[in-house]
């Protein structure tokens, strides 16, 4: 157990290490940051209506939480799939003890990923945007609102990864997330919606990570333009440890289900089906 | 013709020394009988040959063997133990080698052989050191000098002597190769046989391997069984199943310039009544008993027509 956990540990800090260093993989950090750089930058003389804060300051922490909910969701479940494809899921099922040490790995690599184009979107913001700042109830939040966040996330992502299993079927899983995300208060706030787009938008862990993001970041006044005009830690702590309680109570069974079908024939199956698709 | 009754199956062998034991192994995909009753066994250090036409049941007989897939019916032993339950105890003596894996792209060879190693660590004993030191494996395989590349920058015969590495990194008791030579160029499928002789050789190990190279099947295999349509319809060595096709042996030789052939029962004899007969006339003798190929093709054709 502890022997498959360090080799778990071993291979998320060397895949980490690959993707920092493959320059197709750092774009892929990269670019989103400077899209939101930009955006932010022709927003900036434009105010949260009603008061004389800019929007640009009270988008970015949303935009942190969303980034947080977004990477581990869809990162783990796109690994998933395409490293069904590639055979590397049944590599680890051909090794002993080979599963646990892949899916420890994909959890620090993930988290890794995440926590990367995390701190690629605000080092800059903190310099670049007027408005943001830390205290020290700040960070004490981040240090439990982020750990809450990769596993009220990442277990549904292997959730999503495991049920489908062509990765160019992922649109179906990336378009609702996208929607999900206009409804959860991240680039307009939520407050704009009739009552039960808010109830939707309550339900899933984007709308909690945005809303905890903005307590850290924005200052006190701001939870004003919030529903129940408070940053309401404690429902954010609740909804998202019981999306965690959900993920890792159904993704081990998910798992499972899917290793137990790899075999040979059903990775060759795969690629059979890929390449008529490529080459239609 | 069948060989089947004869061959049921590796009685013989001890329990204790049987790696792989099937008795009456069934798959059913609906409808469909994929495997009807396959019995065989292998032995402890055995290089086993499973050879078909596509469709035969291979590849399912295989997966089932290596616990990937869930069986119908019969009884499988696998290293003594029930493949569809077994625990991460017995896959540490398992090796597997695929038809063709893509994974693990940007990783770099010596560092993959050596994370993948460090799983086995816990299923070291005294008698099998687990894992494979990385840098004897490397040697092993002839990949010392690509050992710092990314693996997605090696070439197909590169790859797959990777695949054969990390097949074997865990020093298994069973091998399991499927097609391992494809795309090979005849040097590396020569260096490719040698190692597979050292494995038996100097670490005993058990292989079964599937193959569409016949001449490969006749190199390396002490035993081959012959899947098709889901039964086994041959079981034995090259040589036995050689002389149980026919009997027939191919004897050609030339006398004042004349070409002869003639099939001969018992070659031995033939050709000791020719020499007494002809003596210092005969030349340019040649005694050829029906190679692999020949056999293999009379056999499917023979269970294809006795199936119709």
């Amino acid at each position: 157990m502890i022997s498959t956990l360090r080799a778990g540990l071993a291979r998320g800090g060397i895949e980490l290490k690959q993707t920092l260093t493959t320059p197709s993989d750092l774009s892929s950090y990269l670019i989103p940051a400077l899209i939101l750089f930009a955006t932010i930058f022709f927003q900036r003389d434009a105010h949260v209506p009603g008061t004389s804060f800019s929007l640009g300051a009270s988008t970015l922490p949303g935009v942190f939480g969303m980034g947080i909910a977004f990477g581990s969701l869809l990162t783990v479940a796109q690994l998933l799939t395409v490293e069904r494809e590639d055979g590397t899921l049944l590599r680890a099922k051909a090794t002993p003890n080979g599963m646990g040490g892949y899916l420890a790995g994909k959890a620090v690599l993930v988290g890794g990923m995440t926590v990367v184009s995390l701190l690629l979107q605000l080092v800059p913001g903190l310099f670049l945007v007027d408005g943001l700042r830390v205290s020290a109830t700040g960070w004490f939040i981040l240090l439990w609102l982020v750990p809450l966040g990769f596993l009220a996330t990442m277990p549904l992502g292997a959730v999503l990864g495991s049920i489908f299993d062509n990765p160019r079927n992922m649109a179906l899983v990336t378009l609702p997330i996208f929607g999900l995300v206009a409804l959860s208060g991240i680039f307009y706030p939520i407050t704009g919606f009739p009552g039960w787009l808010q109830a939707i938008g309550q339900v899933f862990p984007i709308y909690w990570l945005g809303l905890g993001m903005r307590s850290v970041f924005l200052p006190d006044s701001m939870a004003l333009v919030e529903l129940t005009h408070s940053w309401r830690h404690l429902e954010t702590f609740g909804v998202l440890a019981i999306w965690t309680v959900v993920g890792l109570g159904l993704a081990p069974a998910v798992l499972r289900r899917m290793a137990r079908r790899e075999s040979g024939s059903a990775v060759a199956a795969r690629r059979q089906r890929a390449m008529v698709t490529v080459n239609r | 013709m069948t060989l089947t009754g004869e061959l049921d199956a590796g009685l013989d062998v001890p329990a204790d020394e049987r790696v792989i034991d099937v008795r009456d192994l069934c798959m059913r995909y609906g409808a469909k009988d994929v495997l009807a009753g396959v019995s065989f066994t292998a032995r402890r250090g055995e290089v086993l040959a499973l050879l078909g036409p596509n469709g035969a049941g291979k590849t399912t007989t295989i997966e089932i063997l290596e616990g990937f897939r869930m069986r119908s019916a019969g009884e499988v032993r696998v290293l003594g133990v029930d493949p569809a339950s077994a625990g991460e105890h017995w896959r540490a003596r398992v090796g597997v080698v695929l038809q063709s894996w893509r994974d693990h792209g940007k990783w770099r060879v010596r560092e993959l052989l050596k994370h993948l190693g460090t799983y086995y660590a816990p299923y070291s004993t005294g008698e099998i050191r687990r894992p494979w030191p990385v840098d004897d494996l490397l040697d092993v395989v002839g990949l010392t000098a690509h050992a710092g590349q990314r693996v997605m920058r090696l070439s197909g015969g590169q790859r797959r002597r990777l695949d054969v590495a990390i097949g074997i990194v865990g020093r298994p008791e069973l091998l399991f190769l499927d097609e391992p030579t494809t795309g090979f160029d005849p040097a590396a499928r020569r260096e490719f046989h040698d190692l597979v002789h050292r494995l038996t050789d100097v670490d005993d190990t058990t292989i079964l391997l599937t193959t569409h190279d016949l001449d490969e099947a006749e190199k390396l295999s002490d035993r081959i069984v012959i899947l098709n349509d889901g039964r086994i319809i041959a079981d034995g060595s090259a040589d036995q199943l050689s002389r149980q096709v026919t009997g027939l042996t191919e004897v050609r030789w030339t006398r004042d310039g004349q070409r002869f052939i003639h099939a001969a029962e018992d070659a031995t004899a033939f050709v000791r009544q020719l020499f007494l007969q002809y003596g210092e006339d005969i030349a340019d003798l040649e005694v050829r008993r029906n190679s692999l190929e020949d056999t293999y093709m009379k056999l499917v054709l023979d269970a294809e027509g006795g199936a119709r």
